[in-house]
Formats: C-alpha cells, sequence, structure tokens
C-alpha cells in the first residue's frame, strides 16, 4: 500500500519541483497554482501518515529501522512542504519559485528513506 | 549596517529553508543516536549533535541578518565547512572511527553531498551580501 502512494508521491512532487524551476528560470515568482500544487503533495504525504498510523495500530512494524527513526521522517515530510510555502509566501520574487522547487524535491528524499525503513 | 543587503531576501531564503531542513534532520538524527544508542560510537554521535547546533545556529543566523548574526553566520558556516571536511576525510581514511554515519560522514555522501556543497554557498552568499551595492556608492557623495 505504500508502494503506489509513493509512487504518486514522487511523480507530484517531482513534476512540482521541474515547474517551480522553469518559473524560476523564467524570473517569475510562485503562482496559486504552484501553492496549490504543493498542497497537493502535502494531501499525499498526509494520506501516508494516515495509512502508516493505521498499519502500526495494526500490529505491523517497520522492517528496516525503528520506530522512532520512523515517525521523525514522516513529521518531517508533513512539516516541509507547509513551512516552504510559509517561506515562499514571505518571498514573492523568483527566489520564492526557487523555494518552492528545493522543498518539491526534498520530499521524495525523505519519502524513499521512509519506504526504506518500512520495507527494510 | 545599513551597506550591506540583507542575509535573509530573496536567494537568502531559499538558504534559510535548506539550513533549516539540515537543522531539523540532523537534530533528529542525532537525539535518536544519542537516545537509543551513545554507547556504540560516542564520538561518531556527538559529532552528529555538534554538526546539529551548527546547523541549527547557523539557520538561526541567517534568518535574523543583523550585523552581528551576520558573524555569527560567518563563524558557523566556517565550521560546518572545517567539519564536514575533517568529518568527511577521516571517516574515508578510518572507517572504524566512525561506526555509524553522521551528517558529515564520507563528505555528506548520505545526504547527496549536499552538505559538502552547503557550507561554500553559505560562504558565497556571505560574501555578496556582504559587499557595497554600486547604485549605493554612487549616491553616497551626495548624501
Amino acid at each position: 500500500m505504500i508502494g503506489p502512494l509513493a509512487v504518486a508521491t514522487h511523480v507530484l512532487s517531482l513534476a512540482l519541483a521541474a515547474w517551480a524551476f522553469v518559473e524560476f528560470f523564467r524570473q517569475r515568482e510562485p503562482s496559486r497554482a504552484l501553492f496549490a500544487g504543493v498542497w497537493g503533495v502535502e494531501a499525499l504525504v498526509l494520506v501516508q501518515v494516515v495509512v502508516l498510523a493505521v498499519k502500526l495500530a495494526g500490529g505491523q512494524h517497520p522492517a528496516g529501522g525503528d520506530l522512532v527513526t520512523l515517525i521523525g521522517y514522516l513529521l518531517t515530510a508533513a512539516l516541509l512542504p507547509p513551512a516552504g510555502i510559509v517561506l515562499a509566501r514571505m518571498e514573492p520574487t523568483k527566489w520564492g519559485s526557487l523555494l518552492i522547487g528545493a522543498a518539491a524535491v526534498i520530499v521524495p528524499v525523505l519519502i524513499l528513506r521512509l519506504g526504506q525503513i518500512w520495507n527494510g | 549596517m545599513a551597506e550591506t543587503k540583507p542575509l535573509n531576501r530573496g536567494f537568502g531564503r531559499v538558504l534559510v529553508f535548506i539550513y533549516g531542513v539540515f537543522a531539523l534532520s540532523a537534530s533528529a538524527r542525532a537525539g535518536v543516536q544519542i537516545g537509543t544508542k551513545f554507547h556504540e560510537a560516542p564520538l561518531a554521535y556527538s559529532l552528529s549533535a555538534l554538526a546539529a547546533l551548527v546547523y541549527i545556529v547557523a539557520t538561526v543566523a541567517l534568518a535574523r541578518s543583523s550585523a552581528a548574526s551576520r558573524r555569527v553566520a560567518l563563524a558557523a558556516v566556517g565550521f560546518e565547512l572545517v567539519g564536514v571536511l575533517a568529518v568527511g576525510t577521516v571517516s574515508l581514511l578510518d572507517a572504524g572511527a566512525f561506526p555509524d554515519a553522521t551528517v558529515w560522514s564520507d563528505f555528506g555522501q548520505g545526504y547527496g553531498y549536499v552538505p559538502l556543497v552547503l557550507p561554500f554557498v553559505g560562504l558565497f552568499w556571505l560574501w555578496r551580501t556582504s559587499r557595497r551595492e554600486p547604485v549605493a556608492e554612487a549616491t553616497a557623495p551626495r548624501d
């Protein structure tokens, strides 16, 4: 269950990153649509949080790491998009677009590590 | 200092974000290592905590952007550069000294070498924003 969801997060987040970098190179500030994309990534991450919480409650355990590390990565992944949005709103220039691009690159890395910890 | 550009605007805001991410992840990693298995590798885990502290100080100093915090940022980013080079070199020469990874092991390979690149970018940004702007210099005599 973590598989398709992780793939969807990777695809959406990396597409968003590519879009944000294009906006940056075109000297454009982040648009409302770009911010909406970050919220979309955040929604997928939150679904991931719920799925893993249900699995943990059902007695399953991470195969490739300890529980504390798993929760750490979950929290970081969930907090990163909103933090990026807050900072990008403070920076309505092309640098705001670069910031969103950076956030959208980091989320897949966190989800990747999350998968490694969960699946072993 | 009116003649220096603010540290925390433009690209600086992106830098604050990246440093913030590293401050958070390095702190979390150090916290888990020290909380669950400190006796296994005290040196590596102490270095993890030190690295986390350096990232926190750098993040706050870059975000505050005062004349004083500029000096603090310079010290923190400079320490970060020395740290990643020293720990990176030692971890490659003597793998036994670091049985478990820190952010700076193998020059930050586990983090896509971002820890190695970041201090250079940070120092460049500190240098770039500390220069007087040509416009300000041109108008200075008239003031």
